[in-house]
């Protein structure tokens, strides 16, 4: 089915439903490359006006990427729940936004329609947001998270413990540990992207996260974010494997090129829960997405990156997550050029995974080829705080030296703390305290006399 | 007009007590704290070295230098670019930089270069001064463990503007079982000449990432040549059989030959 509309003089035509999604996508690099931009501004604007009067059913009829020849496609499909989405079955694009914003979209009503909505209508409804109204919306969602804490009460934030070393030097990594756990950071995971994919490496990396965390009964968990069937084998040989991490993507073509599919995915969930090594639940995956993914693999079907990357939360919420983050501005300036479109990216992202009801984290980052810098970072993450982030990055001064690419920092992390009044994960606050690391809440000055520093002793 | 503040001697940086544990790693560990945020010293010093990475990106390979190198060492090269026209089109269009630019393609297939095992192709990628500093010392470590296993190594291809995925098509023009693109990585704030290492079997255009086996970080600071060499030829040996890609898992760390290596390379440190 085409769209079309007429704006003084011109008349706008768009073949398809995908067609138009691109069109009407706020300016970025990828969809440039992909060639499925509007090619002017007034375009664009025509696009989201053909868009706000699309009804949701359409996108139940007309799917993006054909039934038969995607399983994410059919997930989408067969998942979506018809009595979810009863309240709002009869709205546009449109009228999804403006009720979105209204005060009858709580909370509680909020959660209650996203098993109703499919990637592809969050994807249409962002694209008429404006940056503040991808904040409000989000900060009323509400999604909560268990392993060994409690993950995405309100007011709260999570940060993950990037403790990455190029080497996989096991002293490198634990004293980026240590320096991240007396900064008041690792609530969300302890996470390590290793730099070998060598299995000895990685069971040994678990081993030590593992003891540190019995010793000092640290309410966390780890995760050596490796491939899945790595992750399998590992928890075959017996590894402490407390999170499985993939990396993930909206087709099942580009899935493919990460070596992976839903099946194994699920064998992995099943696999890690098995273990039983939650205390306060079981969320056991941890999924990291970005836009431009299926592009970069040559597998997004004509489909803009932002409604590509949307069909990735679908994947992510079909294995109730612990943490889901974009790491929006690590793929480089060919599919987000500048801090701009890197910043609006993030909004998204964190606004399409709230709304789909995913714990909803951002990787708020930069590479040394984009046209971003450290300002940008700042501007996103006080953003994102105000939108109710379910977690971030803390990288020793924002600088990863394995990924050679810059994220945020526990610095980062208090400051945003200190701003907005924003806790830590319930259980993990209490053990802070418990170590005299914070005092209610904030962080204290330490002395040699401090527990935690004898850590280095054990690796 | 305010009076200045009395002069107390107590300045407002909180210091960490571990800074001694920064031995331990280049990350930015112990950076002390002014209130919650950074305190002057770290926020310029971060400043410096995005700015040295920023011109890092930039800086284009010195093609002549690497080619004249590689004849001291008796390796025949060629040159070759990629389709995308300038530094600014290949950071803005990696479909580009991952084809061969048309006369590229036909002088490589004028060649008449015989088949072979294993052919390595140098690629500027991301910093072409990880590439100026060590490719030439990766591979003059991985040659004598190839011959060992009896391996036909092509001429060296150097290759601006590239992607990794370049190597794909150069191997298959140049009719190689296997290709090995080493290629300079995105520069770091710490680490502005890191050099990747892709091994991928069967090369051809169309090949994906999870078809191929990385090695990261290759720099003396880093993964040093000698084990970055034997992990290569590992995988090289490996894959010959089965193939690359995520079903090829590295299991070099856990051999003997890994571990003397590691040994005698500690002791050389002290």
């Amino acid at each position: 089915m085409s769209y079309a509309i007429t704006i003084g003089p011109r008349r706008y035509r768009f073949d398809d439903l995908k067609t138009l999604l691109a069109r009407a996508t706020p300016l970025r690099s990828g969809d440039q490359l992909a060639g499925i931009a509007a090619s002017s501004a007034e375009e664009r604007v025509a696009a989201q006006m053909c868009l706000a009067d699309v009804p949701l059913l359409t996108f139940l009829n007309e799917l993006l990427i054909p039934y038969e020849q995607d399983e994410i496609s059919r997930l989408i499909i067969d998942s979506h729940d018809a009595h979810a989405f009863a309240p709002i079955r009869h709205l546009t694009v449109g009228g999804l936004r403006d009720w979105l914003l209204s005060d009858a979209a709580s909370s509680s009503m909020l959660a209650s329609i996203a098993p109703g909505l499919t990637p592809e209508m969050v994807s249409a409804v962002s694209k008429l947001m404006r940056n503040q109204d991808l904040v409000w919306v989000a900060s009323k969602c509400r999604v909560i998270t268990r392993f060994r804490n409690t993950q995405g009460l309100p007011g709260h934030m999570g940060v993950r413990l990037q403790p990455n070393h190029p080497t996989d030097d096991a002293r490198g990594i634990a004293a980026a540990m240590l320096d991240g756990l007396l900064y008041g950071a690792g609530d969300a995971v302890i996470g390590i992207n290793p730099a070998s994919d060598s299995p000895e490496t990685i069971h040994t990396m678990l081993a030590m996260m593992d003891e540190v965390r019995q010793r000092y009964a640290i309410p966390t968990q780890s995760c050596v974010l490796t491939h899945v069937t790595s992750t399998l084998e590992l928890i075959r040989r017996g590894a402490p494997v407390d999170l499985v991490f993939q990396s993930i993507a909206g087709t099942e073509k580009a899935n493919s090129g990460f070596g992976i599919n839903l099946a194994v995915l699920g064998e992995a969930q099943q696999a890690a829960q098995q273990l039983g090594r939650g205390t306060v639940g079981d969320n056991v995956m941890y999924f990291e997405t970005g836009q431009g993914s299926a592009l970069s693999a040559n597998a997004h079907w004509g489909v803009d990156q932002q409604t590509c990357e949307v069909r990735a939360y679908a994947v992510a919420r079909h294995f109730s997550p612990l943490l889901v983050n974009t790491v929006v501005g690590f793929i480089g300036p060919e599919y987000l050029y500048n801090g701009k479109q890197i910043i609006r990216a993030g909004l998204e992202d964190h606004f399409c995974g709230k709304l789909l009801g995913l714990p909803m984290g951002c990787d708020i980052c930069y590479t040394n080829h984009a046209e971003a810098d450290q300002d940008d970072m700042d501007s996103l993450l006080t953003l994102l705080g105000t939108a109710g982030i379910h977690f971030i990055i803390g990288v020793p001064g924002a600088d990863d030296i394995m990924l050679g690419y810059q994220s945020t920092s526990f610095h980062d992390a208090l400051y945003l703390r200190q701003l907005l009044g924003l806790k830590r994960a319930p259980e993990f606050e209490d053990w802070l305290e418990s170590m005299a690391i914070t005092r209610a809440g904030k962080l204290q000055a330490q002395d040699h006399q401090q527990a935690l520093l004898q850590l280095m002793e054990t690796v | 007009m305010n009076a200045p503040l009395p002069y107390t001697g107590i300045s407002p940086i909180t210091e960490d007590s571990w800074q001694d544990l920064a031995s331990h790693t280049v990350a930015r560990i112990a950076l002390g704290r002014v209130g919650a945020s950074l305190p002057t010293r770290e926020t310029l010093r971060f400043a410096l070295a995005h700015a040295q990475a920023r011109d890092a990106v930039h800086t284009p390979l010195d093609l002549s230098a690497l080619s004249a190198s590689l004849q001291d060492l008796q390796l025949p090269s060629l040159q070759v670019r990629s389709a995308a026209p300038s530094r600014a089109a290949y950071l803005q269009r990696p479909d580009q930089g991952r084809r061969l630019h048309p006369d590229s393609r036909a002088s490589l297939l004028a060649a008449g270069v015989e088949p072979c095992d294993v052919l390595f192709v140098v690629g500027d990628g991301l910093s072409a001064r990880a590439v100026a500093s060590h490719a030439l010392p990766l591979i003059a470590a991985t040659l004598p463990l190839l011959h060992e296993q009896g391996l036909r190594v092509g001429p060296v291809v150097l290759a601006t503007e590239a992607r990794v995925a370049l190597a794909d098509e150069v191997g298959e023009c140049l009719q190689a079982a296997m290709v090995v693109m080493l290629i300079g990585e995105r520069p770091g704030l710490s680490s502005p000449d890191s050099l990747g290492v892709y091994l991928t079997s069967a090369p051809q255009v169309g090949r994906m990432d999870s078809q191929r086996n990385c090695i990261s970080n290759v720099r003396p600071q880093g993964l040093p040549y000698p084990l970055a060499a034997y992990k290569l030829a590992w995988l090289i040996r490996a894959g010959r059989s089965g193939g690359t890609g995520v079903a090829l898992k590295d299991g070099s760390a856990a051999e003997q030959g890994w571990l003397d290596l590691q040994t005698r390379l500690a002791h050389d440190a002290i």
